[in-house]
């Protein structure tokens, strides 16, 4: 699962009002190289949640430089494109789970894949 | 990459094992899906650099099309994990990273919250012959 997916996804459980942001619980982690579209990054960046993509890096250990705000400017600065690159799409959690802020339900993550499927009475 | 290019990788990807009839599942044909993924590319643009949705993406005909048509990234939804398996080994096998699969209930998710973030939204879905009506 790649943080650009994580920014995107909440718990549907019933009942819940505020399933966002889903809580990274990682056991294992992988870092692959994927190549550099400064286009496609700075294209995402305003589609964000800029506070939960930091949160989610810091969860996994790989917030590294990721400043807690967005910087001015951020189209024509490279060096800050590439960070952001490199945990939207590079960082990849495998194994481990996501937890719901308000249920606590955990929703786990096998071989890179979360599973969200809810079960008959959280639906 | 051009059509016949195209077409030709995809033979080989790998398909359903034993295709689930309740959850309609089908591959979609290499002519088709090249042939789909080619025109939303070189006619609308819709491919490279984008974020791309496959929704009911099975084994992964159409998101490792639109991975190799240089999709910024592309997100396979599936309730099946056998499908996202298979779809998982493929992706590994043609050495791309820049796919992301997710197991989900697509009846259960709010559609437009994920839309709005999403450029491209590809799909051969069930289409409802089987209590699938939801979809």
């Amino acid at each position: 699962m790649k943080l650009l997916t994580h920014n995107m996804l909440t718990s549907h459980v019933k009942g819940v009002t505020k399933g966002y942001p889903l809580l990274i619980k990682a056991t294992e982690v992988k870092v692959n190289e994927v190549e550099f579209n400064p286009k496609f990054v700075c294209r995402m960046i305003p589609k964000l949640e800029w506070s939960t993509l930091v949160q989610a890096a810091d969860q996994l250990g790989h917030r590294e430089e990721l400043p807690g705000e967005l910087v001015p400017d951020y189209e024509k600065n490279e060096d800050f494109l590439k960070k952001v690159h490199r945990v939207l799409l590079e960082v990849e959690v495998i194994e481990g789970c996501l937890q719901c802020p308000e249920s606590g339900r955990e929703f786990p993550i096998s071989k890179g894949i979360p599973n969200m499927l809810l079960n008959e009475d959280e639906a | 990459m051009k059509l016949k290019e195209l077409e030709s990788c995809l033979q080989q990807v790998d398909t359903f094992e034993e295709p689930k009839i309740l959850l309609e599942q089908y591959p979609t044909s290499p002519h088709i899906a090249a042939c789909m993924l080619y025109t939303i590319h070189s006619s609308f643009d819709d491919i490279e650099g984008k974020l791309v949705a496959d929704l009911g993406c099975g084994c992964g005909v159409l998101s490792i099309g639109a991975a190799m048509l240089d999709a910024g990234l592309c997100v396979g939804f599936d309730i099946d994990e056998d499908a996202l398996e298979i779809f998982r080994r493929n992706a590994e096998e043609f050495e791309l990273s820049n796919v992301d699969l997710l197991q989900c209930d697509l009846c259960h998710l709010e559609v437009e919250t994920y839309a709005q973030r999403f450029d491209t939204v590809i799909m051969n879905p069930p289409f409802g012959t089987k209590h699938n009506q939801d979809l």
